[in-house]
């Protein structure tokens, strides 16, 4: 079968938008590792061991415990959003993978409710940004714009998965094809290429905006520095320059 | 105390979530320095044409030599987590206050000059030019902030607002704009020797004096030392311990614990200083330079330990930053701090709080504290920011929430800590920390110390409360002049080491 425009257009969409996704957040990690953090700051009482630090960081990447300490909305709202999306994605992984990974057969039916706890976190991120004061004042354009583009990915999956199926087969021909360079053709259900242009821009703006919190919480000092400043000394390059 | 010229919180008991009151505080400015205040200190005397952009620069220049300015300017998602935890914000309702709208003012320049949206949609965004509306917002906000951490705690990635107001006061200082009260004191302390401008002689003509006051008030001849080659000691305390009051109150009982457990101390002319206001400032160079004068005097007078007064910042600059800056500690394998680390004596840490030390000698029985000699008072104790959540005492984590209380249950009988939530990690800052301790900031200053009133006033009303046990010399003077605004009297407010000091006997008494 000969390849359309379209097939061609989200082809070269997809490529485009991983590229910058993996160089642009590569790019941001790079930084990162690379800017010396030159005091000892970890937000104390601190753990004084690596593996500590190692513990309380597994239990902020996956319980969000500052945040529960913070706020019991954001923190319900924010689990629900992330465990949901983590659950969808995990899903997705079938779409790439064949023969589809144990596991991930597994979670299939979690995967696709999982989709409920993402928009509902979602809507309740959202509805905060409008009934609290405190935080309508600190939203920007930009940060409604993220919450919209996270929901219309949200619910224009949700559509196909519940209401108006789209030709799967065709579109995990399509995906493997995509990574193995042997184009097959997009079915031009227009659900589906809504849903992947939101996608494709979702990985477009993710090293440019304020999504870089997910690398970002991994160099946060206050976070995975180790509470031993007595013990041993911690000198930055550029400061050690000083003792010269 | 005159008519206070704005209106005092009232105090309830509890704390309550304002609603926001946009500008509320607008107007507040600290007094700036002058251009010989700026340039003692190596910044240009005021701004200059094309400032800007030299502003710009510096912040870049910042960006890579701190991975949390860098970090944090970027992972804020605006969740809101932080909104309700600053001492200011509550206190003063304006929405500046608010840590996430304090860091925005310098986030919105870092999005416009440093991040492809900003410079191609800034409103979407709300990225914004550097300008001198903005640079006044700057100045206004980043005197409103204690760097007392409290939003670190909450904020999911452990954005710490402290480090975003000192990067911005270091790019003001580095343009010609600097606060005259922090300024003012970081020259004298490198000129002096301490944050007073209190040289040698006097320091010697205070400390005699102390040393007839306590001998006529217990019998005992109780030494306070100074420039003292070879004492084992060396004590380094913020210098307000020397002249103000409750302060010298906890001196003296630092005093009374050597004398008591027969430890050979001794102050230092040249370092009689704890405090560093460079930390507040921003400037590493300050903050090292400062720090300095602590090595030299340990290496000049030969000393085996170092050990620091009751101070909140100097207590986390001192544990946090010493070895890093001047090799005040162990475990070196670099040649220059080795030099220092030799001299040190290891079996104990270096540098050790005063009251860890105290309560080792409590526990060893080295000292004997008679608690029923404080039994008029019902004690209650506020964690000094620095101290919680900056720092740490002793070899477990939250040692500095259990030693100073430990260490105030052996010296009395009667304790009551106030409500979860405003104490240990959680703890509100007094409200004149991170340089705002000075009367152009008494409005910033009174209304963010009503956190820390209500809760004291919790405890107060509840348990007959008379004592606000301190281990932080800002503390003590912030409480003794702001106390007073909500109706509690300035006597209440003292040191740990003030207990201890009644409590301690020193063999003679009995
Ligand atoms: S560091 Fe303290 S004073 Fe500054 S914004 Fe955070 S809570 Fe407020
Ligand atoms: S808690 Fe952290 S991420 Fe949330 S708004 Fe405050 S600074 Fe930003």
């Amino acid at each position: 079968m000969g390849m359309s425009g379209l097939t061609l257009l989200y082809a070269l969409l997809f490529y485009l938008a991983t590229l910058l996704l993996v160089v642009g957040v590569g790019y941001r990690i790079y930084v990162y590792s690379r800017t010396p953090a030159p005091l000892k700051i970890p937000t104390t009482p601190a753990p004084i061991t690596r593996s500590g630090v190692v513990m309380r960081m597994a239990r902020e990447l996956f319980l969000f415990e500052s945040l529960f300490k913070s706020n019991k909305w954001i923190w319900i709202f924010g689990w629900m959003f992330h465990f949901g999306l983590f659950l969808v994605l995990a899903r997705h992984l079938r779409y790439f993978t064949q023969p589809v990974w144990g596991w991930v057969v597994l979670i299939q039916p979690f995967g696709k409710y999982a989709s409920f706890l993402m928009v509902a976190g979602l809507l309740g991120l959202w509805a905060r940004r409008f009934l609290v004061d405190r935080v309508r004042y600190i939203s920007t354009p930009s940060d409604h714009l993220m919450l919209a583009l996270l929901l219309a990915i949200g619910l224009s999956g949700m559509s196909m998965s519940f209401l108006d199926h789209t030709d799967i087969i065709s579109l995990k021909a399509f995906a493997l094809g995509l990574m193995y360079f042997d184009w097959q053709p997009l079915p031009a259900d227009p659900l589906l290429l809504v849903h992947l242009f939101l996608v494709a821009s979702l990985m477009i703006v993710f090293p440019i905006s304020k999504l870089l919190h997910a690398p970002g919480v991994f160099f946060s000092p206050t976070r995975n520095q180790v509470d031993n400043p007595r013990e041993s000394r911690h000198l930055a390059p550029w400061a050690a320059q000083l003792e010269k | 105390m005159a008519a206070p010229e704005f209106e005092v919180p009232k105090l309830k008991g509890f704390i309550e979530i304002p609603q926001i009151r946009p500008g509320a505080m607008q107007g507040v400015k600290s007094f700036e320095a002058n251009e010989k205040i700026q340039q003692a200190i190596g910044y240009p005397g005021k701004l200059e044409e094309g400032w800007e952009q030299k502003a710009v620069n510096k912040m870049g220049e910042m960006l890579k030599k701190y991975r949390s300015l860098q970090v944090f300017l970027d992972a804020c998602v605006h969740c809101g987590a932080c909104t309700d935890k600053c001492h200011y914000y509550l206190g003063t309702s304006d929405p500046k206050n608010m840590p996430v709208a304090r860091q925005d003012l310098m986030r919105q320049v870092y999005r416009r000059y440093f991040t492809l949206p900003g410079k191609l949609f800034p409103k979407l965004v709300g990225a914004r030019d550097m300008t001198k509306e903005v640079l006044d917002d700057w100045y206004s906000y980043y005197h409103q902030c204690s760097e007392c951490r409290r939003c670190s705690v909450y904020c999911p990635y452990g954005i710490d607002t402290a480090e975003i107001t000192m990067a911005a006061r270091e790019v003001m200082d580095s343009v010609g704009l600097g606060q005259k009260y922090t300024n003012e004191i970081l020259g004298k302390v490198q000129r002096i020797g301490n944050n007073l401008g209190m040289p040698g002689p006097a320091l010697e003509d205070t400390l005699s004096g102390f040393e007839e006051d306590v001998e006529a008030d217990t019998g005992v001849a109780v030494k306070f030392p100074i420039d003292v080659k070879g004492a084992e000691v060396l004590l380094v305390t913020p210098s307000a311990d020397f002249f103000a009051e409750p302060h010298v109150e906890s001196l003296i009982g630092y005093a009374k614990v050597f004398h008591a457990a027969g430890i050979s101390w001794t102050l230092s002319s040249h370092a009689s200083e704890a405090g560093n206001f460079g930390l507040f400032q921003g400037s590493y160079e300050n903050m090292r330079n400062v720090a300095m004068r602590i090595r030299d005097a340990a290496l000049e007078l030969g000393v085996k330990r170092i050990v620091v007064g009751e101070c909140g910042h100097a207590w986390r600059v001192a544990y946090s930053f010493w070895n890093t800056l001047t090799g005040v500690g162990a475990g070196a394998d670099d040649k220059y701090a080795q030099m220092l680390q030799k001299q040190l004596d290891h079996s104990y840490p270096q540098p050790a709080h005063i009251c860890e030390v105290t309560l080792d000698l409590v526990k060893r029985g080295a000292i004997v504290l008679d608690k029923e000699a404080n039994d008029d008072r019902i004690i209650t104790f506020h964690d000094s920011c620095n101290v919680s959540r900056g720092s740490r005492m002793g070899n477990i984590p939250g040692g500095q929430f259990i030693i100073p209380r430990e260490l105030i249950r052996a010296s009395a009988n009667h304790f009551h800590d106030m409500a979860p939530g405003t104490t240990h990690e959680a703890t509100f800052c007094c409200g004149g920390g991170g340089g705002l301790l000075t009367d152009d900031l008494m409005e910033v200053r009174v209304k963010g110390a009503s956190p820390r009133a209500n809760a004291l006033k919790d405890v107060v009303d509840n348990h007959g409360v008379n004592f606000l046990a301190l281990i932080c010399a800002i503390c003590k003077s912030q409480f003794t002049k702001v106390l007073p605004y909500y109706g509690f009297n300035m006597s209440m407010v003292g040191g740990v080491h003030q207990l201890v000091s009644t409590a301690i006997q020193l063999g003679a008494k009995q």
